[in-house]
């Protein structure tokens, strides 16, 4: 089964513990400039989002790599290979979502890996806006929402 | 661990910034933001100087945990010598700015001097500078924080400003980051003013280290189930924010109500959590459309709400019609029960001016409440207010009259000195409800007997988060006691006012202790520090910090007299409600909370227990 993140934020409180978690993982150290994902506060419309990569199928960010250094591992992960990135930045051109990203610091790019099956983010979410579960069944839960408020109407005899 | 042990040492008469390591000595002693600031402010300032001087300093302060994955780690504090008390100030806030501080490597930075001209002050990483700020002043909050994001082209710096409320020297003035959180208390916004200096933006691009990372791991993580399972940090909180209290503290007799005359507002179902949930009869939406998180907080009590378009506040103000921080109970309270307005929406919009000009609700609603009541005695005529008919229940009286406050203009200048000068000035001091000059929050003495002492005692004049014994009085919480009496209450409210002075110095809000110890506390910061805190050592440091603030106060000139509630609490007899008939019993409480200070009879703490402390 491949597994993704599942994104609701309307369950999103933007306390960003998921930056938090996310930055410790990777970079050793609370830092949340160097989250792979970032909740973005639209505070006028009182809406509080997670956005991080999303694992494209046919990944803009893999195909625009001049030097191979993004592949896919078996369960779809696109992975930045640090030995081989040259740091041109090319995927974070290419990527439509804004979800690859340069880090000066290393003079290499980063993105969501997904901490290699076991996210981080998904963990420290302590409203359940994001979710690690299996990729096929990510609408399950809106299904089951907009589902409960349909007219049951009456069951007739068979 | 997690300090930076840099300080920003920002000289504003020189114009010049320049780091400092942090004093680790008083580090370990006063543990950090309240504590810790308060040390360096008593150290580096007369006590007696002008609050709104050049002299005077401010400091932004952050805590140990500040920064971390510690539920709730996101708090930073103000310190400095309050405007409105004369006494120590030091007010809280939540947001994302005080994170951004440890981000960018800073500990704390103290404004000192007055700089010549308006100025704001940006930390980008190491780098600190002043900019001329003089196209800002004069601005909101909310023109502010996004013209200086514009101007950097970075819309992820944090920024802390005053509104023009704080530039105009109103003594209640806040200082607002993130647009809606706010240091809200004892007019820490005007000092900010008084110094020319209108905002502070930061963003930061490094680190926050902890000591032992397992260890940190396991007992945030422990800490974190303690809140969501507890009632409290768990449901209510989350639900209904801090409004949860509405109903019950008018249930408990205890709601002060236009200014102190009753004890339970008829109108507070219509202002309550409940109502600002359901959907409007006007338009079919709720006032309340989330609740919010502050940095790393997995409570998120935070409301944002939106008023409806078409309410008289907001009609044709476009620049309203967005959502902003709502109504916490604090403010539903003074800019509704106080006043004895029930309109949820007007309410909002006041609190909405709080937030755009940099105002604290709480002293701003009781004192429009104590200038409503001066009006209808006939002290205050039409032609003092400028024609606002300041009567109880008043919604328009109540907006208008905040917007005045805001921009400081006719009588809102009057009002802006705060409820125990607008009384001293019309020849009726009794009818302040304040203590130390500062106005009281949202729970009557008479029906919460604790709380009166809290108010006579507290440090940076009457307020709520300096021993919250409603915890125990009504909640029950870590266990119950009788509210309406007076036995037992100054034990309990030296431990509470102990452990809270702790708490604010640790990074962590107060909140949490809903439903977290010392016992939780504690393991977290020895975690995340080098030397070894325990749940007595926090307390020893509360106990500390406590007699610390009190010392500065009596050096500021403050006496045990100012231990004192207004007249009507000790005369005038609770109407309704389960407190009928009661009249607060301070006079009970005040001698046997001194004599367990440890402080004299004038309350002045002995030699010993000076020497005791290692102050």
């Amino acid at each position: 089964m491949q597994k993704a993140l599942i994104i609701d934020p309307g369950k999103c409180t933007g306390c960003k513990q998921c930056e938090l978690a996310c930055s410790f993982e990777k970079e050793g150290s609370f830092n949340i400039s160097k989250s792979r994902i970032r909740v973005f506060d639209f505070h006028h419309d009182a809406r509080y989002v997670p956005y991080t990569c999303t694992q494209c199928d046919e990944a803009w960010c893999e195909q625009a790599c001049p030097v191979n250094a993004i592949t896919t591992d078996a369960n779809g992960v696109k992975n930045v290979h640090e030995n081989l990135c040259v740091g041109c930045k090319v995927c974070t051109i290419a990527c439509p979502f804004g979800t690859v990203n340069y880090n000066a610091a290393t003079g290499k790019v980063i993105k969501c890996d997904l901490c290699g099956g076991d996210p981080a983010c998904a963990k420290a979410c302590p409203t359940s806006a994001i979710v690690f579960s299996d990729a096929e069944q990510s609408g399950f839960e809106k299904m089951e929402k907009w589902a409960s408020k349909t007219d049951p109407g009456t069951q007739t005899a068979h | 661990m997690s300090w930076t042990g840099k300080i920003l040492r920002v000289d504003l008469t020189e114009g010049t910034c320049a780091p400092e390591p942090l004093n680790m000595e008083w580090a370990e002693k006063y543990l950090g933001q309240r504590g810790l600031a308060t040390k360096y402010l008593a150290e580096e300032i007369n006590p007696k100087c002008d609050p709104l001087g050049p002299e005077n300093k401010l400091i932004m302060t952050t805590g140990p945990l500040t920064g971390t994955c510690a539920s709730t780690g996101g708090r930073y504090s103000v310190v400095t010598k309050g405007p409105l008390t004369g006494a120590i100030a030091c007010s809280n806030s939540g947001g994302f700015f005080g994170a951004e501080m440890k981000f960018a490597g800073w500990d704390m930075i103290i404004f000192e001097g007055r700089s010549e001209i308006p100025v704001y002050l940006s930390v980008i990483d190491g780098n600190a500078e002043l900019h001329d700020a003089g196209d800002l002043w004069g601005t909101s909050v909310w023109h502010t924080d996004e013209a200086i994001k514009a101007r950097h082209q970075d819309p992820m710096m944090h920024v802390a400003t005053i509104g023009v409320s704080g530039e105009n020297g109103v003594l209640f003035a806040a200082i607002v980051n993130d647009q809606h959180r706010a240091a809200g208390r004892s007019g820490v916004g005007a000092v900010m003013g008084s110094k020319n200096l209108k905002a502070v933006a930061v963003r930061g691009t490094g680190s926050v280290n902890v000591h032992d990372v397992p260890a940190f791991f396991e007992t945030t993580n422990a800490a974190k189930a303690v809140l969501a399972e507890n009632a409290v940090t768990g449901e209510g909180l989350p639900a209904f924010g801090t409004q949860v209290l509405m109903n019950v503290i008018n249930e408990s007799g205890a709601m002060p109500t236009r200014n102190s005359r009753d004890v339970q507002f008829e109108g507070a179902g219509d202002i309550s959590a409940e109502a600002m949930a359901e959907p409007r009869k006007t338009d079919g939406k709720p006032n309340l459309l989330a609740n919010a998180a502050c940095f790393g907080c997995t409570i998120a009590c935070g409301r944002i709400s939106k008023i409806d378009e078409n309410h008289f506040t907001v009609q044709n103000r476009p620049e309203y019609h967005h959502a902003s921080g709502g109504l916490e109970y604090e403010a539903a309270w003074a800019l509704g029960c106080a006043t004895g307005v029930n309109d949820l929406e007007a309410l909002t919009f006041a609190n909405f001016v709080c937030n755009e000009q940099g105002l604290d609700p709480i002293s701003l609603g009781a004192t429009i409440a104590a200038a409503m009541e001066l009006y209808e005695e006939g002290i205050l005529n039409d032609e003092i207010t400028g024609g606002l008919q300041m009567n109880f229940g008043d919604a328009e009286a109540l907006v208008k009259a905040t917007e005045l406050v805001g921009k400081a203009e006719g009588f809102g200048a009057d009002l802006g000195q705060g409820s125990a000068r607008l009384c001293e000035k019309y020849g009726r001091p009794e009818l302040s409800m304040t203590v130390k000059g500062q106005e009281f929050p949202a729970y009557d003495p008479r029906g919460i007997q604790g709380m009166g002492l809290g108010y006579a005692t507290s440090n940076r004049g009457a307020c709520h988060l300096r021993g919250y014994t409603v915890s125990s009085e009504i909640l029950g919480v870590p266990e119950k006691t009788d509210p309406l009496v007076t036995d037992g209450k100054a034990g309990l409210l030296m431990a509470f006012q102990d452990a809270t002075a702790a708490v604010d110095s640790t990074g962590l809000c107060i909140f949490t202790t809903f439903a977290w110890t010392l016992n939780d506390i504690a393991p977290q910061i020895n975690a995340d520090l080098e030397s070894e805190w325990t749940v007595d050592r926090l307390q020893k440091t509360g106990t500390r910090i406590w007699n610390l603030e009190r010392n500065f106060n009596l050096a500021a000139g403050l006496t045990g007299a100012d231990d004192r509630l207004p007249e009507r609490l000790v005369k005038e007899a609770a109407k309704t409600g389960p407190a009928k008939g009661l009249v607060s019993g301070i006079d009970k409480m005040l001698p046997e909370y001194y004599e367990l200070r440890g402080w004299t009879a004038d309350g002045v703490p002995t030699i010993e227990t000076i020497s005791g402390l290692d102050l």
